[in-house]
């Protein structure tokens, strides 16, 4: 167990050192900072002063170890653009995406469970297969249009809820939170809804497979033998046991809800990390980028390395075989 | 050496009809029509000059006046007719998406193309010689893999917009798109493939190559390649789908295709703009044939996998 413990620990740190060097190399090798930041009217001594001021003319194993060790601090630099510490900058963003990720996440784990069972007891029911028949829409539909179609339906039309933004937020001691103001929470349900969707219809599929099988099996058919309510069957004997694979699967998914974070940010102007990725890209922000690649990819191989120890204290089997 | 996969035309024809992939496409509606929506729209976009009524993107052409024209009225100004109506700038939607199809499907398939070439030279690879070669590979899958390959894409998209010199971004950037999702998506073919050699690589018939003295780089093209291509087909097909609409959403976000030269996913960004002022059918019509491009090629892709797989026979 330990052997497998510290491999799965290697080889994350292995990944890190890669993005790492991805995103040196980016600092390094893409675009020219000076021409991004001055633009076309410059002088010589601007162009020197702006080198001396971004570190740029030092060799190049001097720049390499500054940025290891400017990030194992948290440090990344100036952004090009809007000129002020990419931590900084960062650490406003991350409130509103981690907030928006989370109630997604909760809301799809939540609707996508009780989805899931519903559509497996009553599996020839009317309901139930009107809802699978629509989940097949949902995961057909890219991501932006679902995003568009809310936006038309509930903005634009019926006017109930805002299209962009967060709606006020309040400031708890750097961490800004819409979720405490009427208005904050009117605008995270259809940015919530649009990220949280595809990962509700994969958890609502899953957990209907899942659940189809158990059912067949003996023990299930013995509790009714012994005459336990359905309820109790269905929750306490069935659904316990098909939850393995759906933590699994609710671990790796929270992930790309992290990144698809990114195009419902966009749609709906929220002033999250992955609306800052994107105009980072647009302008060739390159230390946005690269700490924007850093920590979400910090936040994956934890996710991963999390839900791998999980799944082997779960299941034994995979102790050994772990390749 | 005679060429023994060569056979003449007629013959081949008679086997594609008699093949059991025949018979499954012929018996299935969902091929059927899936099949024929995608031919359609493949078609329009490929004769986007003969069909459209205008080019759109011949500045002599347009006229002001037309613009944001619903569909089927006349123009308050000018009294012209569009089918699909015009956008802000008098183009005809209708024009617009076949030539907006032209570029989604050129990219889309140019970069499953260019995915599929590495991920099959590397899956060859990786799986022929094994050892450090193997490792290297599959390792750097194993990264890759991690992270979701639209975040890929972006990243790709934003390192090679950032080398190319800025006179020449806009001119680039279908070409800087098409590295971007087909680098993104190589990891899905190289596995496949290298299963599937290393199967194959046990085999007799590698052996018998071996020993009459075939070199290493011919027997992994000729013999063992066509042999692991079914798979490959059927991944390149869901890939299609994926990257047509990994494309779109890159284009929608503002960093893909150039409003110079329009996608599917581009005129859904410009038509976004005109939403709040009901001019709806500037983004309603570039959506529904993005979907309906997607939708067809996927469920295509879908069938040929139930299709080819034996286990369901």
């Amino acid at each position: 167990m330990l052997s497998f413990m510290l491999r799965r620990v290697g080889q994350s740190i292995l990944v890190l050192l890669v993005v790492g060097l991805v995103a040196f190399s980016m600092f390094r090798f893409v675009g020219d900072p000076i021409d991004n930041m001055l633009g076309q009217e410059r002088t010589l001594e601007d162009i020197e002063r702006l080198e001396q001021q971004l570190g740029l003319d030092r060799p190049f194993p001097v720049q390499y170890l500054r940025f290891l060790e400017g990030a194992i601090q948290g440090n990344f630099g100036v952004s090009y653009r809007q000129g002020r510490e990419v931590s900084e900058i960062l650490l406003e963003r991350a409130p509103a995406t981690l907030e928006l990720a989370a109630v997604s996440a909760v809301l799809a784990i939540l609707l996508g469970i009780a989805l899931g069972v519903y559509t497996a007891i009553r599996r020839d029911g009317f309901v139930a297969n009107f809802i699978m028949s629509t989940s097949l829409i949902g995961v057909s539909l890219p991501t932006f249009l679902i995003g568009i179609l809310l936006i038309y339906l509930f903005s634009v039309e019926l006017n109930w809820l805002p299209s962009f933004g967060r709606g006020e937020v309040v400031d708890l001691g750097g961490w800004t939170t819409g979720l405490l103001t009427a208005s904050g929470l009117k605008s995270l349900i259809l940015p919530s809804i649009t990220l949280g969707l595809y990962q509700m219809t994969l958890i609502m599929r899953l957990v209907r497979s899942e659940m189809l099988e158990v059912l067949r099996q003996d023990y299930i058919r013995f509790a009714r033998a012994r005459g336990l309510a359905d309820r109790t069957i269905h929750f306490r004997h069935a659904l316990k046991n098909t939850l393995v694979p759906v933590v699994t699967i609710i671990g790796l998914q929270l992930g790309a809800i992290i990144a698809f974070a990114i195009i419902t940010e966009t749609v709906f102007q929220w002033p999250g990390m992955g609306l800052l990725f994107i105009n980072a890209i647009q302008f060739v922000d390159i230390p946005v980028m690269a700490a924007y690649l850093m920590l979400i990819s910090v936040m994956f191989v934890a996710i991963n390395l999390i839900v791998d120890i999980l799944y082997a204290f779960i299941d034994p089997r995979l102790r050994v075989a772990g390749k | 050496m005679t060429d023994v996969t060569e056979t003449p035309a007629p013959t081949r024809l008679r086997r594609i009809l008699d093949s059991d992939l025949f018979y499954a496409f012929r018996t299935s509606p969902v091929a059927l029509i899936s099949a024929l929506v995608t031919m359609f729209l493949i078609l329009s976009a490929v004769f986007a000059p003969l069909i459209a009524t205008t080019n759109p993107f011949d500045p002599a052409s347009l006229n002001l006046m037309n613009g944001f024209t619903p569909p089927m009225e006349p123009n308050a100004f000018t009294g012209e007719n569009f089918l699909l109506g015009t956008d802000d700038q008098g183009r005809d939607v209708f024009s617009t998406i076949l030539y907006g199809m032209r570029i989604s499907l050129f990219v889309g398939v140019t970069a499953v193309v260019f995915a599929m070439v590495l991920g099959i030279v590397l899956g060859l690879l990786a799986g022929y010689f094994g050892g450090w070669t193997d490792t290297i590979i599959m390792r750097a899958a194993d990264v890759q893999l991690t992270f979701p390959s639209i975040l890929v894409a972006m990243l790709i998209f934003g390192i090679a917009k950032g080398i190319t010199p800025i006179e020449y971004r806009d001119q680039m950037a279908i070409w800087v798109l098409i590295l971007a999702i087909g680098l993104s998506d190589w990891v899905q073919f190289a596995r496949v493939v290298r299963g599937a050699t290393m199967v194959e690589k046990g085999k007799d018939y590698v052996a018998a190559a071996h020993l009459i003295g075939r070199p290493s780089f011919a027997i992994m093209i000729r013999h063992i390649l066509p042999n692991v291509l079914s798979p490959v087909l059927v991944i390149a097909t869901i890939s299609l789908a994926l990257a047509i609409i990994a494309e779109a959403t890159l284009s929608f976000l503002g960093i893909g295709a150039p409003p110079t030269q329009p996608s599917l996913g581009t005129l859904i960004r410009i038509g976004q703009q005109f939403l709040f002022s009901g001019e709806w059918w500037i983004l309603f019509f570039p959506a529904c044939t993005l979907l309906a491009l997607a939708l067809s090629v996927n469920l295509l892709g879908d069938w040929l996998r139930d299709a080819l797989n034996p286990r369901l026979k």
